[in-house]
């Protein structure tokens, strides 16, 4: 018997005479990449450039602005509006860490114990976004008006004596204090928070908790131990969309707060607006930008995410 | 009340479940009221097919599924009503959860720690080498293969020395050759450390490796229970002889009963059964399924039935179908008392005679039969898809 060595051809599903596929797209994706890269270029990276140049110009409206490198702006911006900077940080981190308590709790909720009310909830979370920004900020100031039943309840348990104490409030007012600029604050980006955590905690295998407890972690200990710490991705990325569009925040302190609130914000939103001084305004904005870029580099360094997500 | 039969003293790996039953809020039913004993120090597997009710036992034994009526002992204690950390069990489950933020070293650590125990790193150490993973100790679930994430797994548990192991199908995830090696390294741990295991499993063949003692569940109930040998020679239900390997099952009636052995009508011929290897009623005209092994079975060409030796069961067909599998060659005979015989043939000595369309005699040794009760669905627990 002969030994078979090859095995006979199949038949070809190309019939003869067809060419071969093109050679095609190998530029589809920079075109399909085009459309982005150029809005990048012209409303990011052009105004960029301009705003950098603005703030190295010195002169006057009247005489008009020229580029001298005149880099002391930044140092007596700086001077000028420390203190600005910091109640920003301050307002910011402040009403980071109550999204952080309140939104928490919520978004455990919806991952793990909401059910069939999973999706009403989340469309409760959204829903504020319905209304406009500046409506709901608006709504704050009748909520905390003087002598509304927010502050007469307050009031009447003694909370507001402990604020004022504290320096969150003045006398009988909620509204015009730091504490109604972070509660604004707090309220308008909450679902930002609440969103990121919901998405990790959401993915978490409901395995790892049925785990951790067959190997004698109490339910307090499984949280501690497995559950919050794999929802890091969500705490890291939600307290970031948080605390960067509170801290560049002018809204709120302008609408709940007073000249003893103002952000830094405010006052960029006055140098371009009123007191139309270019230079100082661009570079606060720097300042604000790169002071913003380190803290957030340094805290997703410190809270060791890159190998979570 | 089934029990096996225990041969160690010490019983606190005893799992004795009494009259344990689970129905969820959806009125399904997934554990029908069971009674079940796994004495200490052995290898317990529940065999079944997907939803019946195996893994909400196991879980039920865990704590992670509370029963709806029963009790659940651990050797003399009672923990039906325990939460899962309070019991002295542990889980290797379905696709492992390991957790993912930790490195393996704090895997197995996790439950010595969560016991408030300080100096691990001896035992976790010694534990890693158990399972042949002492180098991998500083890397992430992830960054290993399924094989080593199944040891892990093994190891996380196997460390508390929990009185019961339970294992919720835990080679499922693994290929083939891969599942064929942990069998054999998880019946060398649990004979090592002697600790019960009990094991849930869809794969017969599994259950069959490693177990001294299958139950083979079917709609939340017990089907059957003993050793694997017991299971695959003496089914009791056609579920059983069906779902363990393959039987053929023939329709038959009873002709007449002499010397311990039970003459039966099949198809025009007749058949033998021993008495002791059927439990059902024996009246003559009383239906009884026959059944036989497809690897019992000789099959020799329609020319040399005489050949074949007297007192032999025989039935004639004609083959339809055969397919060449190496070591044996598996023959699908029509035949007038079964449709679909299958017959298993050692690779000896191959009769080019039989292919398909040949006229064949099947015959076997009548000590093969075995008997069950006719009233049964004949085709329950073949199963759609062959098991890998």
């Amino acid at each position: 018997m002969a030994t078979l060595t090859e095995a006979p051809p199949p038949l070809s599903p190309t019939a003869p005479g067809k060419k071969p596929p093109r050679k095609r797209g190998r530029f589809t994706p920079y075109w399909l990449l085009l459309p982005g890269i150029l809005w990048l270029l012209v409303f990011f990276a052009l105004p960029m450039i301009y705003q950098a140049s603005t703030s190295v110009q010195t002169g006057s409206l009247e005489t008009g602005y020229k580029v001298t490198w005149h880099f002391a702006t930044y140092w007596d911006a700086l001077a000028d509006y420390w203190p600005q900077f910091l109640r920003s940080i301050l307002y910011a981190g402040a009403a980071t860490i109550l999204c952080l308590v309140l939104g928490y709790p919520l978004a455990y909720l919806i991952a793990f114990r909401a059910g069939r009310w999973r999706n009403l909830i989340m469309v409760l979370v959204i829903a504020p976004f319905f209304t406009s920004f500046l409506i709901r900020t608006l709504a704050w100031k009748t909520i905390l008006a003087d002598g509304g039943p927010v502050v007469g309840a307050l009031n009447s348990l003694h909370v507001l004596d402990v604020t004022s104490w504290l320096g969150w409030t003045t006398g009988d007012r909620v509204l015009a204090t730091p504490l109604a600029v972070v509660c604004g604050l707090t309220y308008n980006f909450l679902p930002f928070m609440i969103l990121p955590l919901y998405t990790s905690l959401e993915r978490i295998d409901g395995r790892l908790h049925e785990a951790a407890g067959d190997l004698y972690a109490k339910p307090v200990t499984t949280f501690r131990k497995v559950t919050f710490p794999l929802s890091m991705p969500g705490v890291v990325s939600g307290t970031l969309l948080t605390f960067i569009p509170a801290a560049g925040d002018y809204v709120n302190a302008e609408l709940l707060g007073s000249t003893d609130t103002r952000m830094i914000g405010n006052v960029i939103q006055t140098q371009f607006l009123r007191i139309l001084d270019y230079p100082t305004a661009a570079a606060l904005s720097f300042i604000l930008m790169a002071a913003i870029l380190l803290m957030v580099t340094f805290y997703i360094r410190k809270s060791g995410t890159e190998d979570l997500v | 009340m089934i029990t096996v039969t225990n041969k160690n003293t010490d019983n606190s790996g005893d799992v004795r479940l009494a009259g344990i039953s689970k129905t969820y809020d959806n009125g399904f039913t997934a554990v029908q009221p069971l009674d079940l004993t796994v004495p200490q120090g052995s290898f317990f597997a529940l065999l079944g097919a997907s939803g019946c009710g195996k893994t909400t036992t196991l879980r039920m034994i865990a704590g992670l599924e509370e029963p709806t009526t029963g009790t659940v002992h651990l050797g003399d204690q009672e923990v039906t009503r325990l939460p899962p950390y309070k019991r002295p069990v542990n889980t290797v489950f379905q696709s492992y959860a390991l957790f993912p933020h930790l490195d393996i070293f704090e895997n197995v650590a996790f439950g010595l720690r969560r016991r408030g125990i300080k100096s691990v790193k001896k035992q976790v150490e010694d534990m890693l080498e158990l399972v042949q993973l002492g180098e991998q100790a500083r890397k992430k679930p992830h960054q290993l293969s399924g094989g080593q994430q199944q040891r892990v797994a093994v190891a996380r548990a196997l460390i508390n020395t929990p009185k019961v192991l339970l294992l919720d199908e835990p080679l499922g995830a693994l290929d083939l050759k891969l599942r064929r090696q942990m069998q054999l390294e998880l019946k060398r741990i649990q004979t090592e450390v002697g600790i019960t295991f009990v094991h849930v499993t869809h794969d017969q063949e599994e259950a069959m490796t490693m177990a001294d003692t299958v139950a083979v569940m079917n709609a939340g109930r017990v089907e059957q229970l003993g050793s694997p040998t017991d299971l695959y020679e003496n089914p009791n239900t056609t579920f059983v002889a069906n779902f363990l390997g393959t039987s053929n099952l023939i329709e038959a009636e009873v002709d007449s009963k002499s010397g311990g052995e039970i003459v039966l009508k099949a198809g025009g011929g007749k058949l033998v059964l021993p008495e002791a290897r059927y439990a059902g009623p024996t009246t003559t005209g009383g239906k009884v399924l026959v059944g036989v092994r497809p690897e019992k079975i000789s099959l020799a060409h329609a020319d040399e039935a005489g050949e074949i030796p007297d007192g032999r069961n025989r039935i004639t067909g004609k083959i339809a179908d055969s397919s060449f599998i190496g070591v044996s060659t598996q023959y699908v005979i029509d035949s007038p008392v079964c449709p679909e015989f299958e017959v298993y043939a050692q690779n000896i000595d191959r009769d080019d005679r039989l292919v398909p369309g040949a006229e064949v005699v099947l015959h076997w040794n009548p000590a093969h039969t075995f008997g069950l009760d006719a009233a049964q669905d004949i085709d329950a627990g073949i199963q759609e898809e062959a098991t890998v």
